[in-house]
Parts: C-alpha cells; sequence; structure tokens
C-alpha cells in the first residue's frame, strides 16, 4: 500500500483499503477558520447534538478577514469566538493566531500519520509532515466536528519524483508550480500527489510545506511525503502527542509514476488565470508590476523571509511598487524580527504586516484596483482573485517576487542580486 | 425526481472565486451570496437565471476552495442541477452535503448549448436535451453517496445515523 492508504487503512479499523473505496474515516484533528466556521457552527447546530466529539482535537483560527477587516468580518469572528469559547476548542485569538496552515504544524497541533479534516483547501499542506490532511466544506466539517469521524472515498496515488540537484533561487514554490504547469489544474483530480526523489530529500521542510499546500492546484486531495530524518527532526521538538510513521511499500500501486530531471529548471512563474499556465522566468519578457505579495500558507515561513530578505537588503522597492511582506505567524514575525529581517524590509519600503491571509483572496491588505498587476508568492491567480477582476496575479517564489519588487516588472533573482 | 431547465453553459475550471468571489464571504446567507453568483465571468448570471434552470459547464467545475458557499449560492440563484465533464473534489461533497444535483456526463456536455432546454432525471441519471431531442445518461451516484442524497443531505444522513446509534 502507498502510504496515503495505510493512514487511511489505520483510521478505518481496515487491515488493507483499495483507491475508490468508500470508508468510515476516524479523523485527528478538525480545523475551521474565520470564513469557513461560521457555516459549519450553523450545519452542526442542524445536527442537534450539545458538545463536539473532542474539543482538544478541534481548532478555530481567525485568519482570513482577521484582524477584523470590516463589521461584518468582525460580527464572524465573534461568532467562531463564542462557539470556540462555549465548546473549549482550541482557539487563537489574534495577537496569537497566525495563518492557519503555517501555524498548525508550528505548533505541533498536526503529526505525522495523521488525518486532519480542514474547512479550506490548503489543509493539504500538512502532507509535509506525513499526514493525510485534506481540505472540505463547512458542512463535512461539522459532521467530523460532531462525531470525530467522515466519509472519505480512497483515492488513487500519482507519485512524483524529482531527480537532480536544485539550482541556486530555485525552490519547493518553483517545483510545486513546475509540475502543475505540467499536469494541469486536474492533473491530479481526486488523487493523492507523493512526491519523491533526490531533490525532495534535499528540500528543506518550508519548501515541502509550500509543495504539499499547492497539491490543490493540480485537483488533488492531498500531498505527501515521506517520514524522513528532516522531517522527524521538525516535529520532534514540537509534538505533544504520540505518533506514527507510515511509508509507501516498495511494492504499492500508483495510478501513474511521474519523473522529472530538475537540475536545470529555472524560477517558475504562472500566469493569469490559472496556477498551470506556467512559463520560466527567462521567457517572462517585460511584465511591469503595481504590487508584491510575500507571504500566504503557501509562503510565509522563515525560510521564504530570509529567501527575500537576501535579495532586498540594502535595496529599494521600486518607487512605483507596493512591496507587502506578511510573515505567517507571529513566531515567524518574531524570528524575522530577532535576525534583523524586518528591517531589511522597512529600509528597502517594504510594509510588514501582521500575519493574515489578507491579500491573498482579495480581502484585505493589499486589494487590487482595476488594471493593476500583482505578483504573488500565493497560490491562486484566478480572475479576481485578489480583487477587481479586471486586476492580474502573478505566482512566484519569494526570490523572484523580492526581485521584481525592486525592478518593478517581473524578474529573476540573479537579475536584481548582480 | 425529474428537473426541467434552460442551459447556462460555462467552459472548463470553473473555479470558486468566479462562482462567489471572496470578498462577498463575509456573510453566508445564501440569499445574498445569490446575488453575486458568477459574477467573476458573468456578471448577468444572476439577473438571468430563473428558477430551475441548468449549469452545463467544462472539467473540474468547482475547483479553487473549500467555500461552501459556492454551490449555496448557485442554488440560492435558482440553479437546479449543475452537470459538468468533470467536479474539483470539495466542490462536489459540498453539492452533494447540501442538497445540489451534481452530474458528471461529458456526452451532454458536448451536446448542449446554452440556451437549450434539458430535462433530468436524478433517479436514472437521463439527460435529455429537449432542443435537440438527444439523451444521455449520467455516471450513477454510488449507492453510499445516494443514501446521503436520499437523506436530503449530509446533515439529515448523520442525524439518521447518530438517532440508530443511541
Amino acid at each position: 500500500m502507498t502510504s496515503a492508504e495505510k493512514i487511511l487503512a489505520a483510521h478505518s479499523g481496515r487491515k488493507r483499503v483499495n483507491p475508490g473505496e468508500f470508508l468510515n474515516v476516524r479523523v485527528d484533528l478538525v480545523l475551521a477558520n474565520d470564513i469557513t466556521a461560521p457555516l459549519a457552527i450553523k450545519e452542526f447546530q442542524r445536527l442537534g447534538v450539545n458538545k463536539v466529539y473532542d474539543p482538544k482535537r478541534i481548532v478555530v483560527v481567525p485568519d482570513h478577514f482577521c484582524p477584523n477587516k470590516d463589521l461584518l468580518s468582525a460580527e464572524q469572528a465573534k461568532l467562531i469566538r463564542q462557539f470556540a469559547r462555549q465548546h473549549n476548542l482550541v482557539y487563537f485569538e489574534v495577537g496569537r493566531m497566525g495563518i492557519e496552515h503555517v501555524l498548525l504544524p508550528e505548533q505541533g497541533l498536526v503529526l505525522p500519520g495523521e488525518v486532519v479534516v480542514g474547512a479550506d483547501s490548503h489543509t493539504c499542506t500538512y502532507g509535509a509532515l506525513a499526514a493525510f490532511a485534506t481540505g472540505m466544506g463547512s458542512t463535512d466539517i461539522a459532521v467530523a466536528m460532531a462525531t470525530g469521524e467522515i466519509w472519505m472515498k480512497v483515492p488513487p496515488t500519482i507519485r512524483f519524483v524529482y531527480h537532480g540537484k536544485l539550482k541556486k533561487w530555485v525552490g519547493g514554490k518553483d517545483l510545486i508550480l513546475y509540475t502543475i504547469g505540467n499536469v494541469g489544474v486536474d492533473g491530479a483530480l481526486y488523487s493523492v500527489m507523493e512526491f519523491a526523489g533526490e531533490a525532495i530529500n534535499e528540500l528543506p521542510m518550508d519548501g515541502r510545506f509550500t509543495m504539499a499546500n499547492m497539491a490543490i492546484e493540480a485537483g488533488a486531495k492531498t500531498g505527501i511525503f515521506k517520514a524522513d530524518g528532516k522531517m522527524q527532526k521538525y516535529i520532534k521538538t514540537r509534538a505533544k502527542r504520540s505518533y506514527k510513521l507510515y511509508q509507501s511499500d516498495d511494492d504499492a500501486t500508483f495510478a501513474k509514476v511521474i519523473e522529472y530531471d530538475v537540475s536545470q529548471i529555472e524560477p517558475q512563474v504562472a500566469l493569469p488565470h490559472l496556477p498551470s499556465n506556467v512559463k520560466p522566468i527567462s521567457k517572462i519578457g517585460d511584465i511591469r508590476i503595481d504590487q508584491v505579495v510575500i507571504g500566504s500558507c503557501t509562503n510565509g515561513r522563515l525560510d521564504d523571509l530570509l529567501q527575500a530578505a537576501e535579495i532586498l537588503k540594502g535595496k529599494q522597492v521600486h518607487p512605483e511598487v507596493r512591496c507587502i511582506i506578511i510573515p505567517g505567524t507571529q513566531q515567524v514575525y518574531l524570528d524575522a524580527l530577532r535576525r534583523g529581517l524586518i528591517e531589511t524590509f522597512i529600509r528597502a519600503g517594504a510594509v510588514v504586516s501582521t500575519p493574515t491571509c489578507g491579500p491573498c483572496l482579495g480581502g484585505h491588505m493589499g486589494v487590487l484596483a482595476a488594471g493593476e498587476r500583482c505578483l504573488s508568492t500565493t497560490n491562486r491567480n484566478f480572475v479576481g482573485r485578489m480583487g477587481s477582476p479586471q486586476s492580474e496575479v502573478y505566482l512566484a517564489s519569494p526570490a523572484v517576487a523580492a526581485a521584481s519588487a525592486i525592478l518593478g516588472k517581473i524578474a529573476s533573482p540573479e537579475e536584481a542580486v548582480n | 425526481m425529474k428537473l426541467k431547465g434552460k442551459v447556462h453553459k460555462f467552459g472548463d475550471n470553473v473555479n470558486t472565486d468566479a462562482i462567489i468571489p471572496a470578498r462577498y464571504l463575509s456573510v453566508s446567507e445564501p440569499g445574498e451570496l445569490a446575488g453575486h453568483c458568477m459574477e467573476g465571468i458573468d456578471s448577468e448570471f444572476p439577473a438571468n437565471t430563473e428558477q430551475g434552470d441548468i449549469i452545463v459547464a467544462g472539467s473540474n467545475f468547482g475547483c479553487g476552495s473549500s467555500r461552501e458557499h459556492a454551490p449555496l449560492a448557485i442554488k440560492a440563484a435558482g440553479i437546479s442541477c449543475v452537470i459538468a465533464r468533470s467536479f474539483a473534489r470539495i466542490f462536489f461533497r459540498n453539492a452533494i452535503n447540501i442538497g445540489l444535483p451534481a452530474l458528471e456526463c461529458p456526452e451532454a456536455v458536448e451536446n448542449i448549448r446554452a440556451g437549450d432546454t434539458v430535462e433530468v432525471d436524478l433517479t436514472t441519471g437521463k439527460i435529455t436535451n429537449l432542443a435537440a431531442g438527444k439523451t444521455f445518461l449520467a455516471e450513477p451516484y454510488p449507492d453510499f453517496m445516494m443514501e446521503i442524497i436520499n437523506a436530503g443531505g449530509l446533515v439529515e444522513y448523520t442525524k439518521k445515523k447518530l438517532a440508530k446509534g443511541r
């Protein structure tokens, strides 16, 4: 069996599971945020139960439109805060909260071998920790909160193998954009993406979170990594519960095996309006930009900020560009502060925001006007994603974002540092 | 159960930001969401939609976010059923859970045009294009999913299950 199949079998009292089977799966953690929890709470109340299955395993994070961006979002945040207090859930208030998918791993709330369901499509991020984690809607989450179980169809697994050594300035974001560009936005529909190969073994944890995060952008149910030494080192200091490691068997059945030689790939950019509309940076041409966003559940971790700072240090953001940098959590913010990154950003003329999903989904902290163009380290570039339906979003790594902020056009990191 | 309605046709990869832009997610009232349904690709959609109309679309319908607001907005806009070549998985789950029929049928998508009147028999999966007089058969739902649909959605299904367990 694949690691994903083993996790699902272990959580449904089965010895073996096969793709296509329907299972009732026990969940280890349930997640919701300020825009999906209100609907989940409404459906939870309709279920007619008066308590959640286990308050320690239900996490609520007000990260999308928080700190409250307007009156309506304030009402939603109030509703979920009250529900969290009433049921004694794991809740992170503004000041302690961060972007959910950066926060939960950092806090040791997600562990290898677990099943995690979240009312947020990027819940698949936790595959970097060898967990089976997937996004669902609010009604599913309401049922999981009430019963601790959820129905699932066992997905087939597609194995992606990355050979070779990555060039400087090429990382997890480039690998996942390259992959989505290759297979398309439905290239892994209903499937698990299993990531393997030498380039993956070398990839730091933050780069793996970025890759797992965007598995949904290929239509996948989740993306999953091997529980190697790097991953276990990350988890060791954080885990507060015991956990189990599952590896795919040598004779596991994969729906497909896709292999890439990544030694020659350049930084990648996804052009409007699909994450699969990918080109290498050398083929982009002259594209002026109005805004740069560095942050999000995709690229709001310390490694991402370090990469941006390396390029921005001693340089100036282009006078016609707004550069918005958003550390993913308070801890990332504090680490960045201690390392002097925040000063680098401010001196370069960038703005540094409190953790929030904000601009990624056109919520707040950097909404785009008609005709504006943004180079963003986020995960989606659909029409109107960051604001006006007449605006454009280009997706890339923090290194490309920082370089583009300096040069006022989409640019390679080499161009900015030389 | 039979449905009949006028078709609104869309292409591939209709995403949740197009179905209901995130800027409207500070409310979850279906009626309010319906007023902005499909705003990302067709701002006239709510005005041009009548109760019972049907969406026919290409592959990967509903890709993107997990927002249940997307199928809720479509349902509240008056749409009785979505037929697509394929669905993004979270959207598909959400649609079934809230009671918006979602049928996969590539042949129907090829042979139905915007403005056609289509009849759908949910029990048999039979889709008839009344304008062209052609009939297609959608992928049948697995038994397990049919139980959720017959119960009237996931909440009702779970309620029954919980009542049995007591």
